[in-house]
C-alpha cells in the first residue's frame, strides 16, 4: 500500500493497464510528454515510449473519433478531454458511434474506450471549467458513466473501466484531485495522504463498476450522491447531528439500484445531492426511482440538492456550489416533512 | 477603386435548375493518359498540380492510355465489369423492392459503381473500409453473399443486424467493411484512428475513410485531416464527388476551394483527382495511395469525380433541383458502358456476351432475393425476436435493461 493522491491514483491505474496490456494506449491534449495539465499521466510517456501514450492536435471529436478506431481494430485506449466542459466537440462521436457500435453492428465491432474527463466546481473554474455534464451521458444508451470521489476508488474503478468491454465515461472530480473537500472553502483542505482512502495498492486491482459504496452507514435518512458532493454529504450529516446513511454511487450507469432501495426501505427518507443543474440531472432520475421502488416505505417526499439551474458563475462560487449548509438545511427538512 | 456602398452575401448556386438545359461546359476534364504518374513517394508540394486535374484512362475509343494503364489483366477487368453489373442490378431490384414495401429504404449507386467496385480489389484481406451508406460495391466486389445484404435490406429473422439498423447500413468485419453509421463524416475519422492502431502494433494492414462532397463540411473530415497529417497514418482518404449532397449541389460544400482534392495539400496530404467512371483510373490511383500508405508513407487523398445519376434515396426526388435529363450530359459517361467498350476494344467482350452477362447477373439477384424472402421481408414472414431490441446494447445486460426486456414481455 501506498499514500496516492487522486491523480497519483489515476495515473497508477493507467500505468498498471498499461504494464499488464500491450493494447492500452493512452492519448490526449498535453497528456505526452509534459504529462497532463493535471499531471494525471506524468511519466507514461518515458516509460512506454511515444507511440502507446501522446499529445493530440486540439480537437475533441479527432480524440474520441480516432479512440472509436483504434478499438475497432482492437486496442483499448484511454482518453482524456481536458475539460469535462471541453467534450461537446466529441458528444457526436461518443452518443452515436462509441455508445451504439456494438449494437447496430451486432456486436461485428465493439468500442471498448476510456473517455477521461476533469469534471465539476469549487475550484473558481467559471462557466467551462466547472461543468458536470453526467446526465448528458447517463441519458445515451450504450455508455457506462463512472464518478469516483477518492483514490483508491479512482485507481479501482480506472483499471475496471480500461479492462471494461463497453465504453465508459470517467468524469474524475478535480476539485478531489489532490484532497477530499467538504464545501468548507474557508477551512484548509486537507491533503489525500491524511485520509483512509488516500491508501491504494500499488499494484493491480479492479472495483466493479455498477456496484455503490455506502460511505456512512445511517437510520435516519439516505442521501444518495457521488463525486465531490459525497464529502460534503458526510460533513452535513456531521454538522446537522442527523445519522444519515450516505451512499457514493461511483457508478451512475449501470447504476446500484439494489443498495439505493435497501437503504431507503431502512430509513424512509431520501435526499439525492449532486453539482450538476436541477433539471433533468440525473437527481431525477434516482428520485423518479426511488418514488417507484420505495413508495410505500416513503415518509417524507423525496428531495434534491443540485447546483442552480444556471450556468455555473466564477465570482459567486459558494452561493452555486451545494455546500455543507444548503445539503444540511435539505436533511433538516426532509426530517421535519 | 470603388468602395462598395454595403456589403453583400454570395450564395453559390448550380449553373442550371429544373427546366434549364444542362451545363457541364465548365467542367474541365483532362485528356485520357495526360496526367503523369509520380513516384508513390512524392511529397504534396510537388504533385500539387494532381489535386487540380483528373487522372484518366480510357479514352472516348475505349483504349486505355498513358501512364496510369496496364494494371489489370482481362480476366480481373471481366471481374470488374461483372462486380458493377452486379451492384447495379442489385440496386435496381431493391430499388423495386422498396416500392413493393418489402423495405422502408433504400439507396442506389447508380453511376457511381466503378467508385467502390475498383477501389476494393486495390485492398488485401485485412484491411478496413470504413464507407458511408453508397459503397456496397466494396462488399459485392468482395464476394459478400447478396442473401446477407437483402436479409439487412428486409429486417428479417435471418438479419446479420437482428433488425436493428436502417436498411442497407450493413456491417462486416470479415470483408473488412466497418459498421455504417447514420450520422455522416463520423467514420472519416475513425478510420485514421484504425490506420494509427495498425502503426501502433507494426501491423501491414491499411484503412480506407470514405466521404461524400457534401459530408466533406463536416468538421470529422477536418479533424480526420489533421489527425492522419499529424501521425502519418496508413489511411487512404476518400471522396466521392458525385456533384450532390441531397438537393444541395457541390459548390456549397466546396465553397471557394478549387477541388475537394486541394482540401488535401493544406494538410501537407498528397492529393489525387480521378475520374470516378473510369474503373482502370480508379484501381490505378487506389493500388497508388494502397502502396504509400503500406510503404508507411502515409495518407492520400483522393477525389473521385462522378455523377449521383439515381435519386438520393428512395425518399427523394430529384427532379425537384436538377434537369431531369443532367445525368445524360454528364461528361464522363456511365462506368459500365465504358469499360465494357474498353473490353470489347481489348478484344476480351462481346455484345453478346454482355446481354447474356446481364441475364445471367439479373438471375443471380433474383435468386438471392427469393432465398432473402424466405426468411421475411420488413411487413410480411419472419422477423427478428423482441428480445434482440435488448441484446448488444453493452457486452453483459444490465439489470435495468432485464426489467425492461420483462417488461416488454419477454
Amino acid at each position: 500500500m501506498a499514500r496516492m493522491t487522486m491523480i497519483e491514483a489515476v495515473r497508477s491505474a493507467m500505468d498498471v493497464s498499461m504494464e499488464r496490456d500491450d493494447d492500452v494506449v493512452v492519448f490526449g491534449e498535453d497528456v505526452g510528454y509534459f504529462g497532463g495539465v493535471f499531471r494525471c499521466t506524468q511519466g507514461l510517456q518515458a516509460k512506454y515510449g511515444k507511440t502507446r501514450c501522446f499529445d493530440t492536435p486540439i480537437n475533441e471529436s479527432g480524440i474520441v473519433g480516432a479512440a472509436i478506431g483504434m478499438a475497432a481494430y482492437g486496442l483499448k485506449p484511454c482518453v482524456e478531454i481536458q475539460f469535462a466542459d471541453y467534450m461537446y466537440p466529441a458528444y457526436d462521436q461518443l452518443t452515436q458511434e462509441a455508445a451504439r457500435i456494438r449494437y447496430r453492428s451486432n456486436g461485428d465491432f465493439t468500442c471498448p474506450i476510456v473517455v477521461r474527463m476533469p469534471t465539476g466546481g469549487g475550484i473558481f473554474g467559471g462557466q467551462t471549467h466547472s461543468q458536470s455534464p453526467e446526465a448528458l451521458f447517463t441519458h445515451v444508451c450504450g455508455l457506462k458513466v463512472v464518478v469516483p470521489s477518492n483514490p483508491y476508488d479512482a485507481k479501482g474503478l480506472l483499471t475496471a473501466a480500461i479492462a471494461d468491454p463497453d465504453p465508459v465515461i470517467f468524469l474524475e472530480p478535480k476539485r478531489l484531485y489532490n484532497g477530499p473537500f467538504d464545501g468548507h472553502h474557508d477551512r484548509p483542505v486537507t491533503p489525500w495522504s491524511r485520509h483512509d482512502l488516500g491508501e491504494v495498492p500499488e499494484g493491480y486491482y479492479t472495483i466493479p463498476i455498477g456496484k455503490a459504496d455506502i460511505r456512512r452507514e445511517g437510520s435516519a435518512v439516505t442521501v444518495v450522491t457521488y463525486g465531490t458532493m459525497v464529502h460534503v454529504a458526510l460533513a452535513a450529516a456531521e454538522e446537522t447531528g442527523i445519522d444519515a446513511e450516505v451512499i457514493d454511487l461511483r457508478s451512475l450507469m449501470p447504476l446500484d439500484l439494489d443498495t439505493i432501495v435497501k437503504s431507503v426501505a431502512k430509513t424512509g427518507r431520501c435526499v439525492v445531492v449532486h453539482e450538476a443543474t436541477l433539471t433533468s440531472g440525473f437527481g431525477g432520475e434516482i428520485a423518479a426511482l426511488v418514488q417507484e421502488h420505495c413508495f410505500y416505505h416513503l415518509e417524507a417526499p423525496v428531495m434534491r440538492v443540485a447546483g442552480w439551474d444556471t450556468p455555473y458563475p466564477h465570482a459567486q462560487e459558494w452561493d452555486y456550489f451545494p455546500g455543507p449548509a444548503r445539503v444540511g438545511r435539505a436533511l433538516i427538512d426532509v426530517m421535519e416533512a | 477603386m470603388v468602395e462598395p456602398a454595403h456589403l453583400s452575401l454570395h450564395v453559390p448556386e448550380p449553373a442550371v435548375r429544373p427546366g434549364g438545359e444542362p451545363d457541364f461546359s465548365n467542367v474541365k476534364i483532362a485528356k485520357a493518359g495526360a496526367v503523369p504518374r509520380p513516384p508513390v513517394d512524392a511529397a504534396a508540394e510537388d504533385i500539387r498540380d494532381l489535386a487540380y486535374s483528373i487522372i484518366r484512362v480510357l479514352n472516348r475509343d475505349g483504349e486505355a492510355v498513358g501512364p496510369w494503364a496496364g494494371l489489370l489483366t482481362d480476366d480481373e477487368l471481366r471481374n470488374g465489369l461483372r462486380h458493377m453489373m452486379t451492384l447495379r442490378a442489385f440496386d435496381a431490384r431493391m430499388l423495386m423492392a422498396q416500392r413493393q414495401g418489402k423495405t422502408s429504404f433504400y439507396m442506389q449507386h447508380l453511376g457511381e459503381e466503378a467508385v467502390s467496385c475498383a477501389f476494393r480489389k486495390a485492398l488485401q484481406k485485412g484491411d478496413m473500409n470504413f464507407p458511408t451508406y453508397r459503397q456496397a460495391g466494396l462488399l459485392i466486389a468482395d464476394d459478400y453473399p447478396m442473401v446477407e445484404m437483402m436479409n439487412q435490406i428486409f429486417s428479417n429473422e435471418a438479419d446479420p443486424l437482428r433488425g436493428r439498423q436502417l436498411p442497407i447500413m450493413y456491417s462486416s468485419r470479415e470483408h473488412g467493411f466497418f459498421t455504417i453509421s447514420g450520422n455522416l463524416a463520423t467514420q472519416y475519422v475513425q478510420a485514421v484512428g484504425w490506420a494509427m492502431a495498425s502503426a501502433i502494433k507494426n501491423d501491414s494492414r491499411i484503412a480506407a475513410a470514405w466521404i461524400g462532397d457534401g459530408s466533406t463540411a463536416e468538421s470529422d473530415f477536418h479533424s480526420a485531416l489533421v489527425f492522419a497529417s499529424t501521425y502519418r497514418a496508413p489511411v487512404v482518404l476518400n471522396v466521392v464527388n458525385n456533384q450532390w449532397a441531397i438537393s444541395t449541389f457541390q459548390g456549397i460544400a466546396r465553397g471557394g476551394s478549387g477541388t475537394f482534392a486541394a482540401r488535401g495539400l493544406g494538410f501537407g496530404i498528397p492529393a489525387l483527382r480521378v475520374d470516378g467512371n473510369d474503373y482502370l483510373a480508379v484501381y490505378a490511383v487506389a493500388c497508388w495511395a494502397a502502396e504509400r500508405a503500406r510503404r508507411n508513407l502515409g495518407p492520400t487523398l483522393v477525389e473521385y469525380v462522378t455523377y449521383r445519376v439515381g435519386a438520393h434515396s428512395t425518399s427523394d426526388d430529384p427532379s425537384a433541383y436538377r434537369p431531369k435529363t443532367e445525368s445524360e450530359a454528364w461528361p464522363l459517361g456511365d462506368p459500365v458502358l465504358r469499360l465494357k467498350k474498353h473490353l470489347i476494344v481489348r478484344g476480351a467482350w462481346s455484345e453478346e456476351r454482355h446481354v447474356q452477362a446481364e441475364a445471367e447477373i439479373m438471375d443471380e439477384v433474383i435468386t438471392a432475393q427469393r432465398k432473402a424472402e424466405e426468411h421475411g421481408t420488413l411487413h410480411a414472414g419472419g422477423k427478428p425476436s423482441v428480445r434482440d431490441i435488448f441484446e448488444g446494447v453493452y457486452a453483459e445486460m444490465p439489470p435495468h435493461l432485464r426489467r425492461q426486456r420483462q417488461q416488454a414481455g419477454y
